[in-house]
């Protein structure tokens, strides 16, 4: 089975060297017999007696992660879609992209998105499902950047990007909550530990955040702003990624997770909820839409919302009803993108208002778009599949009383109404479609194209589509018993098969059908005089405002806050650190009462030691209070000269030695530097006292007594001092401890101390030698 | 002792963390000095002040000074005048390129 998955990633290695023979044959043609075969390979599951096959493949076992592969009827109805819609989008892309466009790239990145999209569907592991997750949006992004010339196409394909691998991210977080809560990566091992996770606390965050990953996958509320501007891809990935596939794999993570979550209460309330939400919502957003891919991509994003809104209700028909409608979608919404595509192709628009009057130039495309259209609409004609599933949603929001959940008894009464509502705005944008392309004025002389009929090869895809959607509706139980009861089996076990039948009598759910067509009719007739309803709803809110808004201040924001302490001013950063280090060391010491004081140990003092100290500290203030700089570097001589003496009073005699050199050299060299400054320079500029520095200075110096009285008030051991006191003649053969420490106990420091002073010295060399072009003129 | 050296070594790095504030490129290498200085004298409290006889072995004395921090403090102060020394010669350079000696005036341009 890992072959299966594989193998269109593995193929994509081939395409770029086949796209060279591209003037003879098309692509195409040869990445055609991928998913064929695949479809093939997997369609022999298909059968009463099916049970799921499991197949391990070891990838990281230390973590537990694994190429685990696990084929369940849920898991085969995506196979049969991703494989069969697979293969007829990749025969439609053969006569939609011409064999000048960059054809290597867009089959790489179509094989690529099957391999991702196989992997998501057939991964029995939450690590690997992320992975071919993030998989699908990457190669998403590259597909609907396809012709990425244009702005349009930049600027949808970033923003699908943003909003799934937000989505994506945050349901990794959920995944790693599960793993940590259960022990285990398997979904199906998951899955048999439910009282496990419905006992824990991270419930609620688990569920929340797989299904953020859910709803920005499948474009529910309000997520669903990517899907519209996804729509700049060319229409083959329209047709694959963003009605029939890709689009589901938020769907399927949710059935997926079902089981788990199903009998949690507040898994039907947001899952319904949202689910109506998005379904009424774009429904009613659709008919506003001028672009024909605009108005498939409200609707599809309408028609998940009806699958996820019966997913949540998780009843046994609700599951069933969605099974079939997830399968009724991919027909009749992918024959419907290939006809945009077509319209597009052979008239050179797809702006429905230029439109008019193709039916009698394209017979046969107006009447594959008459049967997606009637059946996106749910008329009650017994070969659309549509009906069915329509009808059996309204049959699963009228049954709703199966579910016992006290928290959502307020909403179960008005789900039926919002059903209605949602259906009747779907059949008004269904007949704005077909009509509005094939009927009214004739008006060519504003296309850019003569429009004329495709070619054949171009419409045998969506003939086989409509063909299904015919098929389904004359014979609805084909498929049920031996394919998709399984499938519905695999979210809820207690489904049972129930027989779909055009006719049921006098039932409530044929109400709703006939009050959908009636009002709908009404609606659509009359839709310019009510059209105006669009600028009080939305009217100027959109979330694509908000979205648009949101990415710009971000941009803005941290501009902001970044130029606010980052000016370029040394000074201020030097603040900000030694604020830092002043305010986190005195929290320490203040929490960990570190500070200590013992009188005990201490040395006596005498009347020449605080003199050198006087000397010491007046000098050093003075620094700060002279207003002439040869003065301040005077006043640092007397500090370095007054350092030297205290050594000597500690009896450091190579200290005060060096000390003594070091200090007459290094105020030389100030008094050179003072000497070189350029005149301009040379001001008296007096120290600017401020409270800030103040602060700042006084509370480094308070803060580091402290920490040196402290340090020298406990007394944690014993110093090694007497070793070295001990084997500085026996081993080292010297007198001088200091001397034998440096050059022989400790010789690395001095060797490296030495390093030090070479490179500043040859430092100082090239600063002085080395001038640029530019100052020797 | 002790208490008064460290008080000494705090009033050192107060002065050099003011003269580090500043905005002439010379003060902020007198700071560093400072700085320096009381890092030394740090160092040096660490081990006992206590009186004993300067580190250099001779025959019938027991009590000697710490040799350890002498030892540190030693390359300690080669090190801060490798680095003074440098940052003397990068603040000259830094001057003449730049006519001017304000650390507020120099900073870097912005898409560089």
């Amino acid at each position: 089975m890992i072959f299966a998955v594989l193998i269109p990633l593995i193929f994509a290695i081939f395409v770029p060297m086949l796209s060279k023979i591209k003037h003879k044959i098309h692509t195409g043609i040869f990445v055609f017999f991928i998913p064929f075969s695949i479809f093939l390979y997997f369609i022999r599951f298909v059968g009463n007696d099916f049970s799921p096959v499991r197949h391990e493949y070891s990838w990281i076992p230390s973590l537990g992660i694994n190429f685990d592969f696990y084929l369940d009827g849920l898991s085969l109805l995506f196979v049969l879609l991703i494989s069969g819609i697979g293969s007829l989008v990749v025969l439609y892309s053969v006569y939609y992209l011409h064999v000048s466009e960059r054809l290597g790239s867009f089959y790489v990145y179509l094989l690529m998105f099957m391999t991702a999209m196989l992997g998501v569907v057939l991964s029995d592991n939450l690590f690997v499902l992320y992975t071919f997750w993030e998989l699908t949006s990457i190669s998403s992004f590259l597909l609907i950047g396809y012709w990425h010339w244009r702005e349009r196409s930049r600027y949808g394909a970033q923003k699908s990007m943003l909003i799934t691998v937000f989505g994506g991210l945050s349901m990794l977080g959920g995944f790693v909550l599960l793993t940590v809560v259960t022990g285990t990566t398997s979904i199906q091992a998951i899955i048999s530990q439910i009282d496990v996770i419905l006992e824990s606390n991270y419930l609620p965050l688990i569920m929340g955040l797989i299904l953020l990953g859910a709803f920005t996958k499948s474009a529910q509320f309000p997520f669903h702003i990517w899907l519209p501007d996804a729509m700049e891809a060319p229409t083959p990935v329209s047709a694959y990624l963003h009605s029939a596939t890709m689009v589901k794999a938020g769907i399927y993570l949710v059935a997926r997770f079902s089981p788990v979550f199903a009998t949690y209460e507040w898994f039907f309330i947001v899952v319904s909820i949202v689910g109506i939400v998005t379904l009424c919502w774009a429904s009613y957003m659709a008919v506003r839409q001028t672009d024909l891919k605009g108005i498939l991509a409200f609707s599809t994003i309408s028609q998940l919302g009806m699958i996820m809104a019966m997913l949540g209700f998780g009843t046994k028909v609700a599951v069933f009803a969605a099974m079939f409608h997830i399968l009724n979608h991919a027909t009749f919404k992918g024959s419907l993108f290939m006809v945009a595509g077509i319209i597009d192709h052979e008239t050179g628009t797809r702006d429905i208002r230029r439109l008019g009057g193709l039916l009698t130039i394209m017979p046969i495309t107006a009447t594959l778009a008459l049967f997606g259209t009637f059946s996106m609409a749910g008329i009650p004609l017994p070969f659309l599949n549509g009906f069915y599933s329509k009808e059996l949603f309204f049959d699963s929001t009228l049954h709703l009383n199966e579910v016992i959940n006290p928290v959502a008894n307020v909403l179960i009464p008005i789900i039926p109404y919002l059903a209605v509502f949602g259906s009747i705005f779907t059949f008004v944008y269904s007949m704005y479609f077909f009509f509005g392309v094939f009927t009214g004025p004739k008006q060519f002389d504003k296309l850019k194209i003569k429009p004329h009929e495709a070619p054949i090869g171009m419409l045998i895809s969506p003939i086989i589509l409509v063909l299904g959607v015919i098929l389904i509706g004359l014979f609805p139980n084909m498929v049920n018993g031996t394919f998709l009861i399984h499938a519905a089996e695999a979210v809820n076990s207690a489904v049972e098969y129930k027989k779909v039948y055009f006719w049921h009598g006098f039932v409530p759910e044929l109400y709703m059908s006939l009050a959908v067509v009636g009002i709908g009719t009404v609606l659509y007739i009359t839709r310019k005089k009510w059209s105006n309803v669009y600028h009080v709803l939305p009217g100027k809110m959109s979330f694509n405002k908000l979205y648009d808004a949101l990415v710009k201040n971000v941009d803005i924001v941290s501009a902001k806050i970044t130029n606010t302490y980052m000016t370029g001013s040394l000074k201020l950063y030097m603040t900000i650190i030694l604020a830092a280090i002043v305010v986190v060391t005195f929290i320490v010491m203040f929490v960990t009462n570190g500070f200590q004081m013992e009188y005990s140990n201490l040395a006596e003092v005498t009347f020449i030691e605080v003199a050198v100290v006087a000397i010491i500290i007046i000098a050093a203030l003075a620094t700060i209070f002279t207003t002439s700089k040869l003065g301040a570097i005077l006043i640092t001589g007397v500090v370095g000269y007054g350092v030297a003496t205290l050594f000597v009073i500690y009896r450091a005699p190579d200290l005060a030695l060096t000390q003594l050199v070091i200090e007459t050299v290094s105020v030389a060299l100030f008094l050179l530097c003072f000497y070189h400054l350029p005149k301009l320079q040379k001001r008296k500029e007096s120290t600017r006292s401020k409270v800030q520095n103040g602060i700042i200075s006084i509370g480094f110096g308070a803060l580091m007594t402290m920490i040196a009285i402290s340090a020298h008030s406990t007394d944690w051991f014993d110093p090694i001092s007497d070793y070295f006191l001990e084997t500085a003649y026996k081993l080292g053969g010297g007198h001088n401890v200091v001397n034998v420490i440096l050059v022989d106990m400790r010789g690395l420091d001095t060797l490296f101390e030495i390093a030090v002073l070479g490179i500043a010295a040859l430092a100082i060399f090239s600063l002085i030698k080395l001038r640029n072009n530019k100052e020797a003129e | 002792m002790e208490i008064l050296i460290a008080i000494l070594a705090g009033v050192l790095m107060t002065t050099g963390v003011y003269n580090l504030l500043q905005k002439q490129i010379l003060r902020i290498v007198i700071g560093t000095v400072l700085l320096s200085h009381g890092a030394h004298l740090f160092i040096l409290t660490m081990g006992k002040l206590k009186r004993g006889q300067p580190p250099i072995l001779m025959d019938g004395i027991e009590n000697y000074a710490d040799p350890l921090p002498q030892a540190l403090i030693l390359t300690s102060i080669v090190i801060s005048f490798g680095i003074t020394s440098l940052l003397l010669v990068l603040a000259y350079r830094t001057a003449r390129e730049n006519n001017t000696d304000n650390m507020e005036k120099l900073r870097g341009t912005e898409n560089e």
